[in-house]
């Protein structure tokens, strides 16, 4: 975690930092949720407390805090209680590892009769080498989450969504990890900054030998890989259980799922959970396919040269280079994040046997299909090359 | 080292979320009625016991998931070094050998089909 105690105790921040960031993010996410739909449906939404039912949100989490706590009479208590804990971890695991902004580098300085650094911070969690299997290890975690709450409630309504919805996501992840092979392929790193620093400048690969470059498009993941990125999305909405593949709640057959017996805060952390995995959902689609935190056309590396040159600190224009990139990424990811909230409130849901069978018979042909003829592209592309 | 910041959150949430849902349980207000612990079937009185019968599709479902898995993970690692298999000048061996290993695949998801294993009633 760090070599000596300054940078331990930055990085023990930056993650404590990060999981807060998930946690208030969700009334926020919950607040657009409800003002969205009622823009889509035409009617007003929560507009009473605060400003435009901006404290709605405060006032729900006070009233959950206080809310009766009890264990279901045939409820096996310490999975009862492990499930709502439990929804939590996976999600910030995720979303740790995902680079939210440039690397920040910090000069040697002197504090308390020490000299200290240099140090370079990246903008995440953690840098891992195994970036993206790591996340799709850790986030397919979830499904337990959803066993222990179907099966510690003691009810048949919540063991039949658990069963659902953990089926569910396992099925999808097939698609969504041959999705990410051929992402793989194409960047030919697992490393999220890695993938990252690829999609720099302007559009521009080897073909036969020659250079072919558009210029007015940025070099982003999406514009070679646009089947990856449709059957991703589309992967990523069944594993965080929204519309249109929220059977596990299907309202009017399981009364809500696998969390018919929980209520007040029990509730509220589901809750983050799955607004969790909608966040690292989004926060992958802006690093696969749409650049991560990079300005389009713009080398991050040159921004913090031009701002070093006219701040004159190398560690204040690092510093600033660092946000103004998070602040890119932010833009990109609440884009996505809107996609979600819009296609909850547009889509009907589907079939049970519907769902399955879009996930076995369509993805993961297409997803299988989309990887191989990447690599027979890459393999014809590059072979002209040498030979 | 990035594990020790991994235990180091896991550990830090789990910790932040029991200790919310202890606060939850101290704050609020008890009231003991028999009615409300029973399990919640649209009120009407509860006849199933928990351990009720269920399909065993889904059981299927997680046995073909954990095979279709396994076969996705060892992917993983051709598409990682395929450039390098490229450069190295084994381009077309790779791309043949991943072929018969999707081959096997799609044979595997293709009998799957056919024996109706992915069929909901």
């Amino acid at each position: 975690m760090g070599q000596d105690f300054v940078e331990v105790s930055i990085n023990v921040l930056k993650l404590i930092v990060i999981f807060l960031l998930i946690v208030q993010a969700v009334p926020v996410l919950v607040w657009l949720e409800r003002r969205g739909s009622a823009l889509i449906q035409n009617r007003l939404g929560p507009n009473r407390v605060g400003w435009m039912g901006l404290m709605q949100l405060l006032a729900d989490a006070v009233k959950f805090l206080f809310k009766e706590e009890f264990v279901p009479e045939k409820g096996i208590k310490v999975l009862y209680y492990a499930a709502p804990v439990v929804a939590l971890i996976p999600a910030t695991l995720a979303f740790c590892a995902i680079p939210l902004g440039h690397p920040i580098k910090v000069e040697a300085f002197h504090m308390l009769g020490h000299s200290w650094g240099p140090y370079v911070f990246p903008f995440q969690g953690y840098d891992m080498n195994i970036g993206i299997v790591f996340v799709l290890g850790v986030s397919s975690l979830a499904a337990y989450s959803l066993l222990l709450a179907g099966w510690g409630s003691g009810n048949k309504y919540s063991l039949l969504g658990a069963l659902r919805a953990s089926s569910q996501v396992i099925s999808y992840e097939l698609a969504l990890g041959l999705a990410v092979v051929s992402m793989v392929l194409f960047y030919g790193t697992l490393n999220l900054s890695e993938m990252i620093r690829q999609q720099q400048g302007v559009l521009v690969f080897q073909a036969f030998g020659q250079m072919i470059s558009v210029p007015w498009l940025p070099n982003w993941g999406i514009f070679y890989q646009p089947i990856a990125a449709i059957l991703f999305f589309a992967a990523t909405f069944a594993e965080s259980n929204r519309l249109p593949f929220d059977l596990p709640e299907g309202e009017a057959e399981l009364v809500a799922g696998f969390h018919v017996e929980y209520g007040g805060f029990k509730m509220l952390l589901f809750f983050i959970g799955e607004y969790g995995h909608m966040m690292v959902a989004s926060a992958l689609m802006t690093v696969f396919f749409f650049g991560g935190y990079q300005i389009p056309f713009v080398n991050p590396d040159e921004v913090y040269q031009n701002l070093t040159l006219s701040l004159g600190s190398s560690t204040l224009a690092s510093v600033v280079t660092g946000f103004l990139h998070h602040l890119v990424f932010f833009l990109k990811f609440a884009i996505f994040l809107w996609i979600f909230i819009q296609v909850r409130w547009t889509l009907p849901r589907f079939r049970y046997d519907q769902l399955m069978d879009l996930g076995w018979r369509t993805m993961l042909p297409w997803a299988l299909g989309n990887t191989m003829v990447t690599a027979l592209v890459i393999f014809i592309l590059n072979r002209s090359v040498g030979g | 080292m990035p594990l020790g910041g991994v235990f180091f959150i896991a550990l830090f949430v789990a910790l932040f979320g029991a200790f919310l849902l202890w606060l939850a349980s101290r704050l609020g207000v008890k009231v003991n009625d028999p009615v409300k612990f029973e399990s919640y079937e649209c009120g009407l009185p509860v006849e199933e016991r928990k351990d009720t019968k269920i399909s065993v599709k889904f059981y299927l479902t997680a046995i073909l998931f954990i095979i279709f898995d396994i076969e996705v993970i060892f992917m993983y690692p051709w598409a990682l070094t395929f450039r390098d298999f490229l450069k190295g000048g084994f381009g077309l061996f790779s791309l043949i050998a991943m072929a018969a290993f999707v081959g096997i695949f799609v044979f595997g998801l293709f009998w799957e089909i056919r024996s109706k294993a992915l069929e909901w009633d």
